[in-house]
């Protein structure tokens, strides 16, 4: 099976890979590409731990396949931090304990970013549908969610 | 709140790992690569049951690419003795027989063989080349149908433990126990009101979101590195030790970061397996499983049956009260069943109890400690049964249980009397908690259970160094599942009066520091934090000497107060405070290095209770119950650092949730397992909650410094009846089956009114 060679951006880094076709997105992050801050729970596309952004769109990188990163920019958690600034949602989760094995968090950041990139002003009811596609098995959710809402108030309070 | 000043215990700050966590830097088990590594893959059963003839794997050897195959014969046969692993205990015999099936396959998805390749891929095709000639036989899922005398049984050598005379025939009833107080005959006399019910459960997955994951490299001079996702890489390094005949010294295991337990992660499944696949290849080999293979070979927590009787006088008062509780063990014998027998009824001062107990085999995989292992289900029996004698007394269930409340001085029926306990205490937090108080919302009902755990204590190593600097490391040797970390260097930082951010908590290899039992039964910050708080003590002693050779006065004339050595009185001298980054400058002249250290097998685990509230809807169409409102109030000793002691109470309320109205294993009448994916076991997600309330009663324990008690099971204990206490009041159904999932609950709603299903 020949390879396929790509060419992508990821975390504003332009990038060439080589891949077999049935490859995914998450496997070549991961194994190829050393960014293992996306993780593996499913496989299947049920537990959000491998999300990412394509072109500001969140996806499972489990269900995508590595190919389909042509020409597109993909964003992952090592991204998201700007130099030695965590982003606001990073720095919540900490201050609130919105983690408590960590495994869920790389998935739940890069998927409350791109809610507040589109609504920087959710209702709870809107945090909580928007990640129901993320499994957090540890914290029951109630720190994550309002770590989220704090961080959503904080931007439009510096946004004014 | 506790009354005593603490600078840092009971403060919020950051977490040490916090920013690794938040970054994708953290490593977790299957983040962690070698050079040259092998993937490793497991070949399956097909079969619920079955004898495997023969294996063959030579297609599969002579693939490309593929380095290694191994099957039972490779791991060398154990003896029947049986060894403690986290709240449960295990026979070695039967471990091995898990890792890789010998003689029978006993469960589908049960090890039969493994291969390690140059790629995943290759790996996978291989499995596909081995050859197993199996020769099915019948299986039994079923809890109550393993139970019966025309059973298909799993172990021919498996005599009923606990029966006199000892039974001649094969069974695959593993035991048979009893905890009994009082005459319960005579209780039953007494009572003018008798509860009598039968209630059953479902096998349930912890649900970890990180799949087991492995990676092993033996060298050719027999030295093992070993990094894993485990709650107790001390009991990776004790079972390969034990399994492939390894001195333990050999053996260095490194915990990587751990994506999730809750009990789950205390055994081994991968590990001895990989060690097997480098020792054959001389090459690391690395092992992930997938989901998949995470619910169909690992874990789950039993489903099981109880049967609740409990005889009350028309004042509420419990005179006599009797469970039978028969849990799955899975494959082999070992299920919980001990824990559930005697945290049955332990919330309650009762004087006639009998608890029997059954521990059953069949043809599932061999269950794993899950939170609270076996309590959930005994208080879902019990709960549920004093929830209708609070019906029908007509009281309200938190003073029903007030009135039969466990105190200090209540002796158990398992043994113990209760030192200090906060129950009564809890019971009242509830009691008065905003959401007891309010007015329960037009269509939506209320219900209230509660719940106990021991708390575990156990061995534990920790040491503590000064730097050059003056700041500290604290090193110890379990896994942070949950904030541990923060939690031992916030009573470092007390213990020794520095700042919070001056001390380094770290988790130390197999090779770097003593002994450490699991990550497990609630004991971290109680007894490694015991570990911790006298390894800190016993460097304030080193230090306190250092200070009296650099004054020149005797040890016991120095004091270690807010982080600094002074003279104890005035008459010791006129000295000037000596600070820790003074004393550590001056160390290479007063003695060198200075370092504390700690051992000891901590007893007196201060035992936990919790009173849960919830109010929910139920739709009587769809059977859908929503969730508007939750609260738990539990006896949490001091709480250390409040926002991880809540998270605990939080992500354990969620998990029984899940338990309550959603989660089970589902087989078909092949013995296979059905919905071996997320989608179809279905855990709890944000849209599915409100926010969880949390009530903190600090009841200190008076078996530790700070009155630490163990917070992390109790939660997980009261929320299936506390669920099924409301859905009850909501609908005048009782549900005695779990989950009480939409499709069985209206099921259940319209065989109750057929009229109304009818029009
Ligand atoms: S790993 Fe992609 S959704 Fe679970
Ligand atoms: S913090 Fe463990 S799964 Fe979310």
């Amino acid at each position: 099976m020949a390879k396929l060679h790509i060419s992508t951006t990821i975390n504003g880094e332009p990038i060439e890979f080589l891949c077999d076709p049935p490859q995914t997105m998450l496997e070549v992050l991961r194994d190829q590409l050393g960014l293992t801050g996306s993780k593996e729970g499913c496989g299947s596309g049920d537990c959000g731990a491998c999300s990412i952004t394509v072109d500001g769109r969140l996806v499972c990188s489990c269900l995508m396949l590595a190919a389909e990163a042509e020409g597109h920019r993909l964003e992952t958690i090592e991204g998201m931090a700007r130099g030695d600034q965590l982003h606001p949602l990073q720095k919540k989760f900490v201050e609130l304990a919105a983690l408590q094995c960590g495994i869920c968090t790389p998935g739940f950041l890069v998927a409350s970013k791109a809610l507040l990139d589109r609504n920087p002003n959710p209702t709870e009811t809107e945090v909580r549908y928007w990640l129901a596609g993320n499994l957090c098995r540890c914290t029951g959710y109630d720190k994550i969610i309002r770590a989220v809402m704090e961080v959503a108030a904080d931007m439009r309070e510096t946004a004014r | 709140m506790s009354s005593q000043p603490y600078k840092w215990i009971g403060t919020r700050p950051n977490r040490p790992d916090g920013a690794d966590k938040v970054t994708g830097r953290a490593r977790f088990g299957a983040d962690f690569n070698m050079p040259g590594q092998l993937i490793g893959k497991v070949l399956r059963s097909p079969h619920a049951h079955a004898v495997i003839r023969s294996i063959d794997t030579s297609a599969a050897e002579a693939l490309p690419g593929v380095k290694a195959v191994v099957t039972a014969k490779d791991f060398p046969e154990q003896p029947n003795v049986i060894v403690p692993t986290g709240e449960m205990q295990v026979n070695l015999r039967d471990v091995t027989r898990n890792i890789m099936a010998r003689e029978k396959a006993l469960y589908e998805g049960h090890a039969v063989a493994a291969v390690a390749a140059t790629t995943e891929a290759i790996a996978r095709e291989a499995l596909s080349l081995i050859r197993v000639e199996y020769e099915v036989l019948p299986h039994v899922i079923d809890v109550e149908e393993a139970m019966r005398d025309d059973a298909p049984v799993l172990h021919d050598h498996l005599r009923t433990e606990g029966v006199k005379p000892e039974p001649q025939k094969a069974s695959n009833i593993a035991k048979r126990m009893e905890n009994i107080k009082g005459d319960v005959a005579a209780g039953f006399k007494q009572a003018e009101i008798v509860i009598e019910r039968s209630f059953t459960t479902q096998p349930v997955h912890q649900g970890y979101i990180e799949p087991h994951a492995t990676l092993a490299s033996a060298a050719e001079d027999g030295q093992v590195q070993i990094w894993s996702t485990t709650q107790g890489h001390f009991q990776v390094r004790g079972f390969c030790s034990r399994l492939l005949n390894i001195e333990t010294s050999q053996i260095r295991v490194t915990p990587s970061e751990i994506g999730g337990g809750f009990g789950g992660k205390t055994v081994v499944y991968l590990e001895p397996v990989a060690v097997r696949l480098s020792q054959k290849t001389g090459k690391p080999v690395k092992m992930v499983m997938s989901r998949e293979e995470v619910f169909r070979a690992s874990g789950p927590a039993p489903g099981g049956s109880v049967k609740v009787k409990i005889g009350a006088r028309r004042d509420g008062r419990i005179v006599a009260a009797e469970c039978t509780i028969a849990l799955q063990a899975g494959a082999f014998p070992g299920s919980p069943i001990g824990p559930a027998c005697w945290t049955s009824f332990a919330c309650y001062d009762i004087d006639n109890i009998q608890v029997i107990g059954y521990d059953v085999v069949s043809n599932r995989p061999k269950v794993a400690a899950y939170r609270a292992p076996g309590a959930p289900i005994s208080a879902w029996g019990v709960e549920s049964a004093l929830d209708i004698l609070a019906q029908e007394l007509g009281m309200d269930p938190i003073d029903l249980r007030l009135k039969n409340a466990a105190k200090k001085g209540t002796k158990t029926s398992y043994g113990p009397t209760f030192d200090t306990i906060g129950f009564v205490e809890t019971l009242e937090a509830a009691k008065n908690s905003a959401h007891y108080k309010s007015p329960v919302k037009p269509g939506y009902t209320r219900g209230v259970a509660a719940g106990f755990w021991f708390n575990v204590g156990a061995d534990s190593s920790a040491a503590a160094h000064v730097a050059e600097d003056g700041t500290v490391t604290v090193i110890s040797g379990n896994p942070d599942i949950g904030g541990s970390r923060a939690s031992l260097a916030l009573m470092a930082a007390e213990e020794l009066g520095v700042d919070y951010e001056k001390v380094r908590p770290v988790i130390a290899d197999t090779s770097s520091i003593g002994f450490n039992f699991v990550t497990g039964g609630s004991r971290v910050t109680f007894a490694t934090g015991l570990a911790v708080v006298n390894a800190v003590k016993d460097m304030i002693r080193e230090l306190k000497g250092r200070a009296a050779k650099t004054w020149g006065v005797d040890p016991e004339a120095v004091v270690w107060e807010n982080g600094m050595a002074r003279p104890a009185g005035s008459n010791v001298g006129e000295f000037d405070p000596l600070s820790l980054a003074q004393l550590a400058a001056s160390a290479g002249k007063t003695g060198g290095p200075i370092n504390g250290h700690a051992q000891l097998n901590v007893q007196g685990a201060g035992p936990g209770f919790g009173v849960h509230v919830v109010d929910l809807a139920v739709d009587r169409d769809t059977g859908i119950v929503t969730i508007d409102r939750y609260t738990a109030a539990q006896d949490v000793g001091t709480a250390i650092h409040p926002s991880y002691v809540e998270g605990q109470l939080q992500g354990g309320v969620v998990q029984g949730i899940g338990w309550a109205l959603n989660e089970e294993y589902i087989y078909n009448s092949k013995g296979k397992l059905d919905n071996p994916g997320f989608l179809d076991y279905r855990m709890p997600v944000a849209s599915d909650l409100p926010m969880i309330e949390t009530i903190l009663v600090e009841v200190a324990n008076p078996s530790h410094p700070y009155g630490v008690r163990g917070v992390g099971e109790v939660p997980i204990v009261p929320p299936l009846a506390t669920v099924g206490n409301a859905i009850a009041r909501a609908t005048g159904v009782r549900m005695t089956d779990l989950p009480m999932s939409p499709p069985k609950l209206s099921a259940a709603l319209d065989a109750a009114t057929p009229r109304m299903a009818a029009e």
